[in-house]
């Protein structure tokens, strides 16, 4: 499965390679900005999009919204330092479906990420 | 400044470090900063808007920098690797974006990071509030964190245009 990294920051990035690699997971593109996104997006439709909120050009909730407009059903996982409660729920309103909190451990991150992806394959199977 | 904005810093500080840097700090008692000048070789700046307006600086000499992005990123980067500054930043942001959770009832974003590199380079003004600086220890050296805040909204909205609570 292809997963797409959005992330302003580098690292940030390549320490969510490195949390997907530990899963297996080793077909990873990546973007810097929303707008990035969403030229991968255009061409071939992801499994899976990891995305930060704050990004130059465009950011998380623009590019969420964006990619709902076509595709409902795509798993995202907003991973930001947006961690008020309203932004929580400006986010799942927005469309995504879970939500991981900067700082984050490693475990955390690949406990979202397997929820996320068991809830979508759930969901399909129904 | 209010003090729970100190305290929300020092709180985030202490996690962000834990979790991301593997590092464990200890944060002295925070002081008023006296003088304009920076000792940082390193800078990583965010600029908070909103309610809560001002700005927040992660002050470091250039070897603690280095440790602290390299642990942060998990591999070896001096201040001269393209990655160097986008670390420091990320660190900045964390730092920045974790304690507005402490800032109950405001509505505050934060900018974009801002990284400077060389020594005595010139430190950002606040006209909103001093700069508090809060002393930060590690297993890899000191490094600062200075950060002068002001409220111009009070939590429930309504403009008070004045800093709130007691001093820190």
């Amino acid at each position: 499965m292809k997963i797409l990294l959005v992330d302003d920051s580098r690292t940030i990035r390549n320490i969510q390679k490195n949390t997907l690699k530990s899963l297996g997971y080793v077909d990873i593109l990546e973007a810097s900005d929303g707008l990035e996104a969403l030229n991968f997006i255009s061409k071939e439709r992801p499994g899976l999009i990891l995305m930060d909120w704050n990004m130059p050009n465009m950011d998380g909730i623009a590019l969420i919204k964006k990619v709902r407009e076509t595709d409902k059903a795509l798993p995202i996982i907003m991973v930001t330092t947006e961690a008020e409660k309203s932004r929580v729920i400006e986010a799942v309103k927005a469309g995504v479906n879970n939500y991981v909190v900067k700082p984050f451990t490693a475990d955390t991150l690949a406990e979202k990420i397997k929820q996320t992806l068991s809830r979508v394959t759930a969901a399909s199977a129904t | 400044m209010d003090v729970r904005f100190v305290n929300a810093f020092v709180g985030s500080i202490v996690n962000v470090f834990k979790t991301m840097v593997h590092a464990d700090v200890a944060v002295g008692k925070p002081v008023l900063k006296q003088d304009h000048g920076s000792a940082a070789d390193v800078s990583g700046i965010i600029g908070l808007s909103g309610d809560v307006q001002g700005c927040v600086v992660l002050s470091f000499p250039g070897p603690v920098a280095e440790q602290a992005a390299s642990k942060f990123a998990g591999t070896g980067l001096t201040t001269q690797h393209p990655d160097f500054t986008d670390a420091i930043g990320e660190l900045a942001n964390m730092v920045a974006g974790n304690a507005r959770k402490g800032f109950v009832g405001y509505n505050t974003k934060i900018s974009l990071p801002n990284v400077v590199v060389g020594s005595n380079h010139a430190e950002p003004q606040s006209k909103a509030s001093p700069f508090i600086i809060i002393p930060c220890e590690t297993e890899f050296g000191r490094f600062d964190v200075e950060i002068a805040l002001a409220t111009v909204s009070s939590p429930a909205g309504s403009a008070v245009r004045a800093t709130a609570g007691a001093d820190a």
